[in-house]
Parts: C-alpha cells; structure tokens; sequence
C-alpha cells in the first residue's frame, strides 16, 4: 500500500518539516509502522558545496572502516552524529552518522573521472564492502533520514522539523516483498536525487542488470533504490530532461505509440528501443526529489494513486488528497494526474499547469 | 548544523495526525453534528453508529478529512448523512440503504461493494467508484478517476447505477457484469476526450452510455459501440433525472441530446477460451 508526499517550494522558500511530517501523519494508515523516511533539499545552506554524507553503520567495526575510506578519499570538512532524540516507538537504531566532504583532490585527478562519478563510486564502494555500513544519502545540501517506524515517530526521532527545505519528500512504508530494515525504508537517494516510491517493480531484475553495466550496484534488497539509480543514469549522466526520463521509465503502450503522429511516434519508438530495460514494469507511483524541484509520475496504467495540487509557489503530491489540504490553504488545482503524465515542479520557475491537461479555471467559467 | 527552525527538542511530541478521541457530538432528536476534525476514522465510525443506534436519521460530520469507511455497512433506509469535507477511502463500503451526501470530493473506493441506497458527490472522485457494487446509486458531479464500475453486478431487481457529471479515466467498467454507468461530460476539470482507454475491457454485463460520440478505439474488443436507440435512453431517464436534481442541470436538455452506448458483444466473451461447447 504505502503512503507518498512531495511539496515543492517553487519561489525557492524553505519550509520546516513540520508540514511534510502533518501530511505524512494523515498517511498513518498507509504504513505499517516497518519502515519511513524524509528528504529535504536545500537543508545544508551552510556547507551548500559539501557533499553530505549520511550513513547507516550497524556496528562500531562498518563506522571504523568507513571512516578510515573517508579519510583517505576525502577531504573531510565535518563528521558528526545525526541528531536525534528519544522517541517512543522507535526501537535500536544503528549508528547515524553525517560526513561532509570533498573528494581528494588528488586521488580524484588520479582516478580521471568526474568528481560526481567519483561520489557516486565511493558510495557503492561503501555498500558493497563494508558489511554493515549504509550510505543513506550522498548529495549537496541534501539529505534522507529514514527507518523503521512510522513516519510521525521517525519524523519525531530525526527531529525533522529543524530542518528547512525547499523540497521535501516523505514516505510511510508497508513492507510486503522485502525486509522491514533501516537501510530499506524510502526514500532511496544517490548524490542529489531522492526517490519514494508507492507499488513494485516487476521489473527490477532487468532493471537491476542493466544498470550494473553502468556501475551501479543494488545493494539494499529491496526493488525501489533501482529507480534511483536509473534517474541518476538517464538525468545526470546521459543527459535527459526529466519528461524524458519519465517518458523512458513509463513509456506509452506500444498500441498507444501506434496511434500517434509520425514525428512522435519515431521518437517514442527511438525512446523504447534503447531504453527498454530501463522500462518499470509494475504498479507505481513514484516521486523523486532534487536540489532543483521535484518529478511524480505513475505507471501507465494508474495501479497506485497519485494526487496533486498546487497553491501559489506550493507544488504538492501525494497517495490522498487529504494530506494535502492538510498543509496547503485552499489550493488553486487539486487534480489527479494522468498515468505516465510527469508532474515535475521546478525551483525557480511558476509551475505550468498547461502540463496537467486540465482546463484552467477561466476555461471552466467561460465553458 | 544548528537548527534552522527553532524547537524544544526536550518538550516537542510528534506530529499527531488523527486523534483516537470520541469526536464532540451536538445532538437534538434525531439530528445530530459531529465534528471529525483530525478524530481517527475508527472513534468517528464508532459513534456515527451508536447515534445511528440511537435514533439519530440526520447526520450532519463537518471537519472530515481522510477517514476512513464513513457510513461502512449502515443499514438505515431512513438516514442522512451529509459529510463536509474530504471523506478517506471506502466511504460508504457495504452501504445498504442510506443518503450520503459530500459537499466537495471524494477518495478512492466510494462505494465499494455498495448494495442500495445513494451517495452523492458535489466535486470529483478518486479511482474505482462503485467497485463490485450491486445496487444503489452513485452520483458524482465532476470527474472520476481510473476503474469506474469495475466488477459491478446486478442481480434479479438489483441494478446498480453510476452517473457521473465530467470525464472519467481509463478502465471505465472494466470486468462490468451489470449495472449501468452513465458519464455525461459536462462539468469537467479535464482537458480531452470523456472516456479514456480501455472502456468496457473483460465486460460482460450491463450497460454504459456515455453523452456524445464516443471513439470505439477508446473500448476494448468485447463491447459494441453504437448510438443509443431512443427506448434504451429512456431507462436512464431516472437517473439523469436525480442527478439534474441532486446538482442543478437541466434533464430535458441533457436527455435531449445525442448517447453513445457501449455494452458487451456477448455474455461469455470467453466461453469457447479453454473447451468449446
């Protein structure tokens, strides 16, 4: 089932948590308690240019051995725990940690690949050989804190509401093909991408396979960090819009494809041709996290729900609308979007309604 | 980092969303106010069925937002509810004889498994309106979402019904083994064509009228889409009729005007699939 909101500040104005987590408290239901978790963007104004390291460590010997790769990969600007406080409900937590760093510059020259490669190869270094060490998030002034409980309680326990973003995603999970575990709550994160994600990938296996030729690892057991990876890959290394990468991951049915005009029906065509195995298969609703907005998109045939509204600077999503006319005032649009139809809100620029397909007010009066 | 929002770290609670409190309740006779505001759906759902219990037949909820299963499995032939605000998923599940009425819209599942009486939505609804409904009437004067009717069935006098004042998304009376579905496309938030794909796919029963022309591609291949004769369009006469009343439209305008109406081919679309008889 699980529950999913996004709010984006489009003027660029942080918020506190406290709205994210009301919204996510609406959403009790929609979890069992096994898994939640937060991302804010735009949350390290103070070191917006350190990569911000959260990890997970289940033991002192993983905290040990991470720290020792830090040190000799990374110029280490602050390392500190996470705050967080005592909350009922929440039981041991692992170790949490936050490193902000930059790479070595000399280590990073020597390895001759781009300085975000280079983060992203650290952080599947850490998942992949350091047993028990978890890189939770690894993007400038962004970061995830999630885990096991619901999400009031681990909104509660990461203090969420002392933080300030102009993005947040949150989800509330209910576990049904993979362990309940703190590393396996959403959202799933790599450098400034956050990702939540309602449903299951049928598709993981191909998705999974086909991503690691590119380097990336799925390491966390569970379906949904494959989806991160592949925004990562489409978005930031090969270079896609973001209606582009929806348009890759949840692309029209080939009957649908058919039906279009020729120009676009080459491109569709050109689009599922190379970007095949990155297709999600399953149901879902996803909404994906970035230090420039935000992007929500379902699979195309609307198996999980999705809603979104818009009030002002305020670009809203979610699994039900009344989590969001619990934080929004009396919004402008509150719509369901169509499957596959992105709804992407950008900092810096006044949403568009035009890409909803809805009429706009003044259509509607003047109708 | 120092904080940016200034809190009590000793001092704050979490968040809480829905409080596990008996919502305040003004009664006078048989009418009652309950105010839901953030009161968890199962204390709300409790005492809207001990007032029920106890007589009250008009209720009025104010403050709902999200709960749950408002109105799930009463009876009362008799009873009002008129819910203000957002009612959660599964408002009147099992519904058996009474009037809800909700002033903005409606979630996911209204109606789910419905067997008489009505539910009246003045905005729009979620997905899978009147999903395995088998009587009553389901009226909505915006837009529904995706799986309108899906499983619904009729049986004997049981005929459900669904009208619905906007557009309606893909999957609309999907696996439909009765009832009637009727969507007018008049009061829409929604830019394009009324229905969306895969109409009628795995439908088997019943029937659907849609006001307009409807693109037969849009269907799925079990159905027939042809004009309604005007006989068939007067057995939705009552219905189009309740809905004028319910929010204001004109019947006579609106019956006056052109029907699609899309129902199965045949009854067992797959009867020869797996042994021919």
């Amino acid at each position: 089932m699980c529950g999913l909101v996004g709010i984006c500040d489009t003027g660029g104005t942080r918020h506190s948590g406290e709205d994210v987590m009301r919204a996510m408290a609406l959403q009790h239901d929609r979890g069992n308690g096994l898994g939640a978790g937060y991302a804010g963007h735009g949350i390290y104004p103070e070191l917006p240019d350190h990569y911000a390291l959260h990890l997970l460590f289940e033991n002192r010997a993983a905290l040990e051995r991470t720290e020792a790769f830090i040190d000799a990969y990374y110029e280490l600007e602050r390392a500190e725990a996470i705050p967080t406080r005592r909350t009922d409900g929440i039981g041991k937590a692992p170790l949490l940690w936050r490193y902000f760093v930059q790479p070595n510059a000399k280590k990073l020259s020597d390895s001759g690949q781009r300085e975000d490669d280079y983060v992203v190869y650290g952080v599947m270094h850490i998942n992949t050989h350091f047993d028990g060490a978890t890189v939770v998030s690894s993007g400038k002034n962004m970061g995830v804190f999630k885990g096991v409980g619901f999400p009031e309680e681990i909104g509660h326990f990461y203090r969420i509401e002392e933080y300030g973003a102009h993005t947040w995603v949150a989800h509330n999970r209910f576990p049904t093909n993979s362990q309940a575990w703190w590393g396996g709550a959403h959202p799933f994160s790599l450098l400034d991408f956050s990702l939540v994600h309602n449903g299951e990938l049928s598709s993981y296996g191909i998705n999974a396979r086909y991503i690691k030729q590119f380097g990336y690892v799925c390491t966390l057991f569970t379906d949904t960090e494959v989806a991160t990876y592949l925004f990562d890959l489409l978005v930031r290394r090969h270079g896609l819009s973001f209606e582009d990468a929806c348009a890759a991951l949840a692309p029209p049915l080939w009957s649908a494809i058919d039906a279009m005009e020729p120009a676009a029906r080459e491109r569709a065509t050109l689009m599922r041709d190379i970007y095949g195995s990155a297709m999600l298969n399953g149901p879902f609703a996803i909404v994906l996290g970035t230090n420039s907005g935000m992007v929500a998109f379902n699979d195309r045939v609307k198996l999980r729900p999705l809603v979104a509204a818009v009030s002002g600077d305020l670009v809203a999503v979610g699994s039900e609308e009344s989590s969001l006319l619990e934080v929004l005032n009396t919004p402008d649009y509150v719509w369901a979007p169509k499957a596959g139809e992105p709804v992407i809100a950008r900092v810096g620029q006044p949403f568009d309604i035009t890409t909803a397909t809805l009429h706009t007010t003044a259509e509607r009066s003047a109708a | 980092m120092s904080a940016v929002f200034d809190t009590n770290p000793a001092t704050a609670a979490p968040i809480e969303g829905y409080r596990p409190v008996a919502p305040v309740v003004e009664r006078d006779g048989a009418t009652a106010v309950v105010d839901a505001d953030h009161v968890y759906y199962r204390e709300l759902n409790e005492a809207i069925q001990q007032l029920v219990a106890d007589g009250v037949r008009d209720l009025t909820i104010r403050g709902v937002n999200g709960q749950r299963y408002i109105g799930n499995g009463l009876t009362e032939t008799d009873l009002r509810i008129r819910i203000q605000g957002v009612p959660g998923q599964d408002l009147g599940m099992f519904l058996g004889g009474p009037v809800i009425d909700v002033d903005t819209n409606a979630q996911d599942g209204v109606g789910n498994t419905m067997e008489s009486g009505e539910i009246c939505v003045h905005g729009s609804a979620g997905d899978v309106v009147g999903y395995g409904m088998r009587g009553g009437r389901i009226l909505i004067r915006g837009d529904a979402g995706y799986r309108v009717g899906i499983h619904m069935k009729q049986y004997q006098n049981q005929l459900p019904e669904v009208i619905i004042g906007g557009k309606a998304r893909d999957f609309f009376g999907e696996y439909m083994a009765g009832g009637r579905l009727v969507l007018l496309d008049l009061n829409s938030q929604l830019a394009g064509p009324a229905l969306g794909n895969y109409t009628g796919t795995g439908m088997h029963g019943g029937e659907i009228f849609v006001r307009g022309t409807v693109d037969a591609c849009l269907c799925g291949r079990e159905v027939g889409v042809v004009p309604a004769t005007p006989e068939q369009l007067e057995t939705i006469r009552p219905l189009v009729t309740r809905y004028c009343e319910a929010f204001g439209a004109d019947a006579d305008g609106i019956m006056s005007q052109t029907f699609t109406r899309i129902a199965p081919v045949s009854s067992r679309p797959y009867g020869n699939l797996y042994c021919s008889m």
